[in-house]
């Protein structure tokens, strides 16, 4: 089933055109991976996926309904989440505290207080930050914030999650930590577009991968047609 | 909620009651001037709540108050004479209420410096276009207020005063009081998180607004007269910022504290250095921000940590 799509996204920033008639989908269940150079546009996409910027033109759907120009809270709601390539968690309040606001104001229906505190322990202790509810967030090391950002995410009940450079900056434990974490949440039948540069990592998780280049996409596969197509290992590898 | 934290609160509302009781009994029991000197003092604690509800969380520096507080001393001279008094009060809050949701929804948008210059600009034109209507069509710079007892001024504001502590206390507790802490540290994140950021910021900066204008309009009364220079005087837009950061913002009675001193220190000065008073009054404020970051209520909290934790006692 087709959950997310966008049809002919376009944005620009000034003269340029930093998504330029994209067209892409993701199915129910599917990890899809986002790659391609620096200012590519990767992150442009998922601003405009999350309603952080409104695309100048094309439509965004989000199972058959339209997400195109719907403020971020809004998108939230629907049942898509993100999280930032830089962490972006509320350090001066408790682990807990940024998991529970998520579970109080991005759910679909909203939840009270006490019962949004046990759904972000229990996703707390899912993402592998069991006992630290009560640490200042802005404490933990980069690897257990962005567990915690995650965490924040998923508190929301996405049945979309973006992750924008999850892996970057991790040490190699960490980063097959996190792949696991990656696809214990598409188990839970979330599914899943990834931003990432650590090619090991795409290559062995995501089921298929969309190459953007200059604001285009220029090509879509599973990841061995990736590794094979002959412009991809152009713009990677320079001719 | 372990039953720590039940005493403390118990504690905190219990002290809180016997302060308003006290307070309550100052126009009986103390001199004239005493209810006159706590009254302003009540004023300088509800402008500095109603402020720190909206920018204490948030971290966006209104320096609206006086725009606010000049729709309230506004409402009271216009309608004064017309209305009940507790009707002239609603109507002063009501309309700054709906001036802060129009301003609000138009420049909430607006972050740091641009908010804070944008705010202060409000309380300029508020002023021009009221001293421009009057003079163009009352043909008259001032206005009489019609004139009320201080023991009834003293009430009617420690009343304002108590229902603003009560809505504070609550917001603060509920789960928009932490989606605000959300919005002050990021707000990106925040709306990412499905916190209704604009909306909620909105709406706040309009409670806050509310209880300036009430003040603002039991407040008039006793100044007899008033005109656009009196009424939108950026003192009252400076001043909350200052007795918030002076108090400590980062705790519910900080700037109450913050405000208590401020009062009594400037009635001090005045009194006792008429010719020195703002020297002295800058020099006091220099050495309080340079020393106290967190403000009195800082000092106390290092205090009773014995000065262990003096190095990670705050960001």
């Amino acid at each position: 089933m087709r959950v997310l799509e966008g049809k002919k996204l376009t944005k620009f920033f000034g003269g340029l055109a930093a998504v330029s008639e994209v067209d892409f989908n993701v199915d129910q269940g599917e990890i899809v991976g986002l790659i391609g150079p620096n200012g590519a546009g990767k992150t442009t996409l998922f601003n405009l996926i999350s309603g952080a910027i409104v695309p100048d033109s094309g439509v965004l759907e989000f199972k058959g309904q339209k997400l195109t120009g719907l403020p971020a809270h809004r998108v939230c709601r629907a049942g898509v989440a993100r999280t930032f390539q830089s962490v972006r968690i509320f350090p001066n309040m408790s682990v807990l505290a940024n998991v529970s606001l998520g579970a109080v104001f991005g759910t679909k229906s909203g939840m009270s207080s006490a019962v949004a505190a046990t759904a972000g322990e229990e996703l707390l202790d899912f993402v592998g930050l069991a006992g630290a509810s009560a640490t200042r967030a802005g404490d933990l090391t980069l690897a257990h914030q962005k567990r915690l950002e995650v965490a924040r995410a998923l508190a929301t009940q996405p049945e979309v999650l973006l992750l924008d450079e999850l892996i970057a900056g991790l040490n190699a434990t960490e980063a097959s930590e996190v792949m696991d974490l990656i696809t214990r949440i598409r188990d839970r039948g979330i599914t899943i577009l990834m931003i990432e540069h650590v090619m090991k990592a795409i290559m062995s998780i995501c089921a298929r991968i969309i190459v953007l280049h200059h604001g285009e996409k220029i090509a879509e596969g599973t990841p061995a047609e990736i590794t094979s197509n002959e412009t991809v290992i152009m713009i990677y590898l320079g001719k | 909620m372990n039953p720590g934290t039940t005493r403390k609160s118990l504690i905190s509302w219990g002290l809180a009651i016997l302060i308003v009781v006290l307070l309550g009994l100052v126009p009986l029991y103390g001199s004239p001037y005493t209810m006159i000197l706590t009254t302003s003092i009540i004023m300088y604690a509800a402008l500095t709540v109603s402020w720190v509800m909206f920018s204490g969380p948030t971290g966006n520096v209104s320096l609206a108050p006086a725009a606010f507080m000049g729709m309230g001393i506004y409402t009271a001279a216009s309608l004064g004479k017309f209305l009940p008094l507790p009707l002239v009060i609603l109507v002063g809050a009501a309309g700054s209420f709906c001036l802060a949701l129009l301003v609000g929804a138009l420049t909430l948008r607006l972050k740091g410096l641009y908010f804070s210059i944008f705010t202060f600009g409000l309380v300029l034109l508020m002023r021009q276009l009221v001293l421009w209507y009057e003079v163009r069509f009352t043909h008259t710079r001032g206005r009489f207020v019609v004139v009320i007892d201080n023991t009834t001024i003293f009430y009617v504001m420690l009343a304002i005063f108590v229902v603003l502590l009560i809505t504070a206390h609550r917001l603060r507790r509920s789960k928009y009081g932490a989606a605000l802490d959300a919005i002050g540290e990021d707000e990106e994140a925040a709306a990412h998180t499905g916190i209704n950021v604009t909306a909620l910021k909105t709406i706040t900066f309009s409670l806050s607004a509310l209880f300036m204008g009430a003040t603002g309009s039991i407040m008039a009364t006793k100044w007899t007269y008033i005109d656009p220079y009196i009424a939108f005087d950026p003192f009252f837009s400076f001043m909350p910022v200052l007795m918030a950061v002076f108090g400590g913002m980062g705790t519910f009675y900080g700037p109450i504290i913050g405000a208590a001193v401020f009062g009594l220190l400037e009635e001090l000065l005045l009194t006792q250095f008429p010719f020195y008073y703002m020297l002295m009054f800058g020099i006091i404020l220099v050495v309080a921000i340079t020393y106290l970051p967190d403000g009195l209520i800082g000092l106390v909290t290092k205090w009773k940590k014995g000065g262990r934790a003096a190095n990670n006692a705050s960001p």
